[in-house]
């Protein structure tokens, strides 16, 4: 029995992910929508010319330039970190599941779980190859 | 145009796109990006940078909601994401040096593939099946619940599954869509997980996915704010509406126009690709 997966154990993981994530996408959706209120406030004329590929400046592509962005109440820095919520997201359900797995003391998994959480956080912040 | 009004009808066309895309099963992030470049002339590298967070949104909002319907398996999920994230980073990787006419013909070629597995039936064979050697040593199988309580079900074809997840997650780093059409594809017939575990833990994945690609697409510039706003809030908008409608008669037929569209879509983005217009 002791190789069996915890039935209950799972689905109770089941359930605070489910408000965990919850949560993550309504936060990141505020911060969107607030930011996105003060962006067509402050610009009614198109800023980016979406025909033509630019590419976003520093202070909208990386987490410390949004971050500075954001708290200087920008429109577009506080949309940016709406999205890195929302992409964080995801990630923080990974990190729950780390413990989750942990508290179950299910070694393989937790080294499973490891690996994707080591390839999202090099995507997000080790990607300048 | 002004910049209230572009919002306003990007918002628009996505909050439709939700609508439809969870109303159908679809997806909404499949009819994004050719909204987007077609109608509104949205280079492609952009509207999949878009495309690639409203997917995150729907699927983690989503996510709640599929909780209470049945068990996703979260050690299939996870152990499967090895290989999706894998993929979207090589996707991604790839993303950045094709060119956008490219990227815009195998995102047609992927649409009509979605549009005709939509209409393919489900297996249902479930609980006859032996254990398996891989599935068993990995702790995979488990209960789903069925009419009459909690039923054991054995996992299969571990390998198969993982390698049509790298794919799916190439496609998904790629194009900026969740690839789900592929991912249930991989549990339901290569693993003979039972349809509704396949589709939970199938949502479960997108968004990890995604997350995966979104991190680089984010990190080399290629999310707008001005655009990625008016999409995630319309797409997630129209998906939650979707999702409390669902239980209505009206879905088969809606579902064979949607797919409809979807391979009109299709046509226009290759012909577009070919033609060197996008």
């Amino acid at each position: 029995m002791s190789r069996q997966p915890n039935l209950r154990a799972d689905q109770r993981m089941d359930q605070i992910m489910g408000i965990l994530l919850r949560t993550g996408v309504m936060l990141a959706a505020a911060l969107v929508f607030v930011g996105g209120v003060l962006f067509v406030v402050r610009h009614p004329l198109p800023v980016t010319n979406y025909r033509v590929f630019q590419g976003e400046p520093e202070e909208l592509r990386t987490v410390p330039g949004i971050i500075r962005n954001a708290f200087s109440w920008h429109g577009r820095g506080l949309i940016q970190l709406g999205l890195l919520v929302l992409i964080a997201t995801p990630v923080a359900r990974v990190i729950f599941s780390v413990f989750a797995f942990l508290y179950e003391k299910d070694w393989t998994y937790v080294t499973v779980t490891l690996l994707v959480l080591g390839l999202l956080l090099y995507s997000l912040l080790g990607a300048h190859i | 145009m002004h910049t209230l009004e572009f919002t306003l009808l990007v918002a628009l066309g996505s909050l439709l796109a939700g609508f439809l895309g969870s109303l159908t099963g679809l997806g909404g992030g499949v009819v994004i990006v050719p909204l987007l470049t077609l109608v509104f002339g949205v280079d492609i590298r952009y509207a999949i940078g878009a495309a690639l967070v409203s997917v995150i949104a729907t699927s983690s909002g989503a996510a709640a909601a599929y909780v209470r319907e049945g068990f996703s398996n979260v050690r299939v999920g996870m152990f499967l994401e090895i290989a999706t994230t894998i993929g979207a980073l090589a996707g991604a990787a790839v993303a950045l040096y094709l060119r956008a006419n490219a990227i815009a013909v195998i995102f047609g070629l992927v649409l009509i593939y979605s549009a005709v597995l939509s209409f393919r039936q489900h297996s249902s064979s479930v609980g006859a099946l032996p254990a398996d050697r891989i599935a068993s040593w990995l702790r995979m199988d488990s209960w789903y619940p069925a009419a009459n309580g909690p039923e054991k079900y054995h996992v299969r074809g571990v390998p198969l599954g993982f390698a049509l997840m790298f794919v799916a997650g190439v496609l998904s780093g790629l194009l900026g869509i969740g690839s789900g059409a592929v991912k249930v594809l991989a549990m339901d017939k290569a693993m003979k997980l039972p349809f509704k575990v396949s589709t939970t833990t199938s949502n479960f994945m997108i968004g990890v996915t995604a997350a995966a690609s979104a991190g680089i697409y984010l990190s080399r510039g290629y999310i707008d704010p001005g655009l990625a706003m008016p999409v995630m809030l319309g797409v997630l908008a129209g998906s939650l509406v979707g999702a409390r409608l669902l239980a209505g008669a009206a879905v088969k037929s809606l579902r064979i126009v949607f797919s409809v569209v979807i391979a009109a879509l299709a046509v226009e983005m290759i012909y577009s690709g070919l033609t060197g217009k996008i």
